[in-house]
């Protein structure tokens, strides 16, 4: 358990969010094939590999370098809307971490400021069936619970997600692809929801150790 | 679910491959992007307006072999059915570019939306204004701003390519080409899936016998699902939801483009072409040209979409100016 985070130790943490995004290229798929056109996975694992390659190119002085460096790749090499938005969301968020280490305080405001970035990018809100579905949550989560540590930040930010997925299955798609689908979408959830909790629960692990 | 089987090699390689492929063809005419998987003519005329075009592979020949003299001076290539990214737009932008700034069209859909954006806002910081023109012509989307950008793309590529290439300014084709965008007007129509090459799997179910109205160039569900009726009562279908909607009306003249999804044979659009002009000459409706072939496919997905394009003495002298590419060369 550690409270706040190297940059090493950040970089660690956005490697197993990565490597736990790969692995669930299939599930993605799956939850994709339901209410898109089936990419979803495909598009994150290349991402993903490409972000995790990009963190040892490039040397990291604070804990936002290895934030942008992250969401830069996913944006050049993802494609498609989901390169948009996730790459969006790790270069936003990278640009409040000024700091070399990473604690509850900048975990929080980084959620932030990445819900903010996306929604300014795609113009979508919480509530049209999209990642920031579970995003929004995560971050209402993370500040809430800011003052207990990061541990407890960063696993409160998985938990309020992965509800939000949960939620997710009952809306009407009002973005992207899905949005096409009307009411054939409700009991399927977002996909993008999804991701955004294989990431914060793979990086609420690594913290926990 | 048997896999489709398609003849290529491994899958990460479809798209540089297709550009490969294109670049062969050309017989000097086109290059390839040395750094981003784009197509760019080698013979752009200089100080001309540029015109970019662009969104996910698998649509062959839509977008990327449209480039060429009087199209298209540049295509930039995503991944199956995916936006390219910003930086490789950006490339393509910069190299297009000459002087006077790049007008970029491509379809409706949110993830192109914000990668060209991202692109377009890349290229500002270098100085190079660009403007965009979305295509929208699928009138299977109920709200407006939502239209997915379908068949009419060749249109207005089309009337694109021939704007840029005599325009004085950015402005100018900006505007010529958005009188074609609200022109035009595009229904689709799927008896069966395509299928996603890097996985073999269809990208949607239908029921044997059945057909779907409206539905997209991925699989994004239509307006009506139904069983296979004959040619006559389907186009009578296609064309009242197209007419109604601009309105079309007596008097207008047209172009018509039947477009081949992939798999439907050049038999059934004929077949299809003789019930649309009895309809439209019954409604008043001149078609003064008509276009029959696959120019926007989604893999090998059954089915076709007809285009509507209102021209007036504009549109029509760009819609008939020379071109030349692989895909579509007219004198």
């Amino acid at each position: 358990m550690s409270d706040r985070l190297t940059v090493d130790q950040t970089k660690a943490a956005l490697v197993a969010a990565a490597d736990a995004i790969i692995a669930s290229t299939e599930r993605l798929t799956k939850a994709d094939q339901a209410i898109g056109d089936g990419d979803h996975g495909l598009g994150m694992a290349r991402g993903m590999k490409a972000a995790k390659e990009a963190l040892d190119k490039k040397p990291a002085a604070t804990v936002g370098d290895l934030f942008k460096s992250f969401g830069m790749a996913i944006v050049s090499t993802s494609g498609g809307a989901s390169g948009a938005v996730f790459g969006t969301l790790f270069t936003g968020a990278g640009k409040v971490l000024t700091a070399d280490t990473l604690d509850a305080e900048g975990f929080a405001t980084a959620l932030a400021e990445g819900q903010k970035a996306v929604q300014a990018r795609g113009k979508a809100e919480p509530g049209h069936k999209t990642m920031l579905d579970a995003l929004a949550p995560a971050a209402e989560a993370a500040r809430a619970n800011a003052a207990a540590g990061l541990p407890a930040a960063a696993r409160a930010a998985a938990t309020a997600a992965g509800e939000g997925v949960e939620r997710t299955k009952d809306m009407v798609a009002q973005f992207g692809r899905a949005r096409t689908l009307g009411d054939r979408a409700l009991g399927h959830p977002d996909p993008g929801a999804i991701s955004v909790t294989i990431i914060l629960d793979a990086f609420a692990s690594t913290i926990e150790g | 679910m048997t896999k489709v089987q398609k003849i290529i090699n491994d899958p990460e390689n479809i798209v540089a491959e297709v550009i490969d492929g294109l670049v062969l063809a050309s017989h000097g005419r086109l290059r390839k992007l040395e750094d981003a998987p784009a197509l760019l003519r080698t013979d752009i005329e200089p100080g001309k307006v540029a015109l970019l075009v662009g969104g996910g592979s698998g649509h062959e020949p839509m977008y990327s072999a449209y480039v060429g003299k009087g199209l298209a001076d540049a295509s930039v290539c995503g991944n199956i059915f995916a936006s390219p990214p910003p930086n490789h737009i950006h490339a393509a932008t910069v190299a297009a570019d000459q002087g006077k700034g790049v007008l970029y069209v491509y379809g409706n859909y949110a993830g192109d939306v914000m990668n060209f954006d991202m692109a377009a806002e890349m290229a500002a910081e270098d100085g190079i204004e660009v403007r965009t023109v979305l295509v929208n012509d699928d009138v299977a989307t109920d709200r407006p701003e939502d239209r997915r950008g379908i068949g009419g793309a060749f249109y207005i590529v089309k009337i694109a390519g021939a704007a840029c290439a005599e325009a004085q300014s950015l402005d100018e084709a900006e505007a010529v080409v958005r009188k074609a965008q609200a022109s035009t007007r595009t229904i689709g129509v799927a008896l069966r899936a395509g299928s996603l090459p890097e996985t073999g799997e269809p990208t949607f179910e239908l029921g044997e016998g059945e057909i779907e109205i409206g539905l997209g160039v991925h699989g994004e569900p239509g307006v009506e699902r139904s069983a296979l009726m004959p040619a006559d009562e389907l186009t009578e279908k296609m064309i009242d939801r197209l007419v109604n909607d601009l309105p079309f009306g007596r008097g207008d003249r047209v172009a018509m483009l039947l477009n081949n999804l992939g798999a439907t044979t050049q038999m059934e659009l004929l077949i299809v072409n003789r019930k649309a002009r009895q309809i439209l000459a019954d409604k008043g409706i001149e078609v003064a040209r008509t276009d029959i072939g696959a120019y926007f496919t989604s893999q090998e997905m059954a089915g076709f979409s007809i285009t509507l394009i209102r021209l007036d003495e504009e549109l029509e002298r760009l819609i008939e100016a020379p071109c030349e590419s692989l895909p579509f060369t007219q004198r």
